[in-house]
């Protein structure tokens, strides 16, 4: 889990620096702050489970097991990328990863997840769908519905909110009137937990439990994390002053999920400063090649401009 | 072996064949089976999926009224293995459920550069007739046909109706399927066997010389009236089909107006933006050489539906208003010839 929390985050930093140069188009939208979730959830799934992701998709994919350089070519919208350029930072999707994409419309990607767990079900997988969804998403009625929909079929889904505390700029004081999203779930029968999202082993661990009810045939569970995230709600375009003085500091000084899990590995004995550093070395070079095989890569054949709309004929 | 059906019995008996030659097709919505949690199995609010969920007991489902998250999970099983036949009841209700079907089942196949796709099959009733009103009468096709990745079926007989259904059950991209409810009784000669009609193929339902009418859905129907009308005074009109709006057989309205000179598009849409505007142009950029006369459009007025039966019989395009364009178009050779 370090490792993939360490990819993450240096992943989006990297794109944080590289956006500010002026290297990337579009809309990014970064997941830091926010790792051990990804990390925490994926690590009990398996490569044949999928997960439906958010606008601020790049740490779900990467803790599905995407790979970080056809990543890096998308965002980019070169020739090459994992989805060939044509979808971009917001729409990145893996489906022989179960990656079933990050998604532009909040709660977007809510029902997909629920028709992937109907699928596995008709289908007599034990396969587990995991929809991730912001806490704006949250108040979507595609939520709403789904929630339902996933109850009434019992469907091996788990919702996993995270809660970062803003939905672009609007504070979950005001659009949640600082509730938690959790007894939304059980007012239609679904189990929910509240967990912090902070730590990665808090996470795993709800996670564990609400994907063993779903793979054993219990049906859909919720998963409400919170966390906070470090940037902006867009690269670009947001400086954050709707945040308080000093807001992103003093969390990220007491809060950083990467930090918290790094010590509780070295108080507990369970790994060396000198691995964790080699890990983060690794992790520094993947990411150097990511970037550098991104600024080399073509750009996509114009003929690309009028192929998938449809399937071949 | 062909045998008579109605036009809903044809839609059954497709999703039954289909059902079976697929384990993988599945068919949920509001009722599919009827009664879940109660006695009965109703099979749609009008039958036609009647007894599916005894023969396929794991592939049917009653859901919910949650089309926003019905029509998005028959997006998600579609990417992930299966071949959905989701059920709108109304095309009305395709609003609560659009992102899903605009963002999400559209847009996936080329945001993933042709790595996934959502062969699913939207099912819905539509069109006016039945005194249902505003929000349950719409002809929304060309809405979806102006979204590229979505493909648009528009079926007017029982035989149609059947293949082109399984021509959308096994196709690998979303395709919405229009069923006008007033032709839901209309009866008509169907193979027994599965077949499939292909879709992008229209139908030269009427050869003729004089004027090529281009009708959707019912009003195919009203336009072979208006044919019959018009023969006995000796103007003969070819009476196209598209069948399916998108993909649109434009080589063969493109062929038919080459034969005759002449085009009247009539089309039960409003007529903004509508299928009928998005034929005539096409002609008009295409064919222009071959015209030898006015196009002419036949629609609903850009009016919602309204309730009231006499209104609405007013609304819909008449036999009588394809005679009147008809005529008012094939004159125009007749004095090109004069002089």
């Amino acid at each position: 889990m370090y490792r993939t929390m360490r990819t993450i985050r240096a992943f989006e930093e990297r794109l944080h620096a590289e956006f500010a140069d002026g290297a990337i188009p579009g809309a990014v939208h970064l997941y830091a702050g926010q790792e051990a979730i990804a990390a925490g959830v994926c690590s009990v799934l398996g490569a044949e489970d999928y997960v439906a992701s958010t606008h601020r998709g790049h740490g779900h994919a990467i803790a599905k097991g995407c790979d970080v350089t056809a990543m890096m070519l998308e965002i980019y919208g070169k020739a090459g990328g994992v989805c060939g350029g044509k979808g971009g930072s917001m729409h990145i999707a893996d489906f022989g990863r179960g990656m079933l994409g990050a998604n532009g419309v909040a709660a977007g990607g809510v029902p997909l997840s629920a028709g992937a767990a109907l699928s596995a079900k008709v289908r007599g997988t034990d396969q587990v769908s995991v929809a991730f969804v912001g806490d704006g998403g949250a108040n979507q009625g595609a939520f709403a519905e789904t929630l339902v929909l996933a109850r009434v079929w019992n469907l091996p889904v788990v919702f996993v909110v995270e809660d970062n505390g803003y939905a672009q700029a609007t504070g979950t004081r005001f659009h949640l009137d600082s509730r938690d999203v959790a007894p939304r779930a059980e007012a239609v029968g679904i189990p929910a937990t509240v967990v912090d999202g902070y730590d990665v082993r808090a996470v795993r661990a709800a996670a564990a439990e609400a994907v063993e009810r779903a793979r054993a045939g219990g049906g859909p569970s919720l998963v409400d994390c919170k966390a906070f995230r470090f940037f902006g709600h867009m690269e670009g375009w947001d400086q954050q002053g709707y945040r308080g003085a000093g807001e992103v500091e003093q969390l990220r000084a007491t809060h950083d999920c990467l930090v918290l899990h790094r010590d509780h590995l070295l108080a507990e004995s369970e790994a060396t400063e000198a691995e964790l550093t080699a890990v983060d070395t690794e992790v520094a070079a993947l990411i150097d090649t990511a970037v550098a095989a991104a600024v080399a890569a073509p750009e996509p054949d114009l003929s690309e401009l009028l192929t998938d709309v449809y399937a071949p004929v | 072996m062909t045998r008579v059906l109605s036009y809903l019995q044809a839609v059954g008996e497709a999703l039954d064949q289909q059902m079976g030659l697929d384990p993988t097709v599945v068919v949920f919505g509001e009722d599919n089976i009827g009664g879940t949690g109660c006695d009965g199995t109703l099979g749609h609010a009008w039958g036609p999926t009647q007894g599916l969920h005894e023969r396929y007991p794991d592939r049917v489902f009653d859901a919910p009224i949650t089309e926003a998250a019905f029509v998005g999970a028959a997006v998600g099983a579609a990417a992930t293995g299966l071949r959905p036949v989701a059920d709108l009841l109304f095309i009305d209700f395709a609003g609560v459920a659009f992102d899903q079907i605009l963002n999400q089942a559209a847009k996936l196949r080329y945001m993933a550069a042709g790595r996934a796709g959502a062969p699913l099959v939207l099912r819905a009733m539509w069109g006016t007739g039945m005194r249902r009103g505003a929000q349950h009468s719409q002809a929304l096709y060309p809405l979806f046909a102006h979204i590229p990745g979505l493909k648009v079926v528009l079926p007017s007989s029982p035989a149609d109706a059947k293949g082109l259904m399984a021509a959308a059950i096994q196709d690998p991209d979303p395709v919405v399927f229009f069923e006008h409810k007033m032709l839901y009784f209309t009866q008509g000669e169907v193979p027994e066997d599965p077949y499939v009609t292909p879709l992008g193929q229209a139908a030269t339902v009427r050869a003729g010389r004089d004027c090529t009418v281009v009708a959707l859905g019912r009003m195919v129907h009203v336009a072979l009236e208006a044919a019959a009308e018009l023969s006995a005074a000796g103007i003969e009109c070819e009476v196209v089909d598209p069948r399916t709006i998108s993909p649109l057989d434009t080589e063969t309205i493109y062929a038919s107006v080459r034969r005759t000179g002449h085009l009247v598009v009539v089309d039960e849409a409003n007529p903004r933006c509508g299928a009928a505007a998005d034929i005539a142009a096409q002609v008009a950029e295409h064919a222009f050489d071959a015209l030898r006369g006015p196009v002419r459009m036949v629609t609903a007025p850009h009016t919602p539906t309204p309730f009231s039966p006499v209104l609405e019989d007013a609304y819909a395009p008449s036999a009588g208003q394809v005679v009147a364009a008809v005529r008012s178009t094939v004159p125009y050779a007749e004095q090109e010839r004069a002089s």
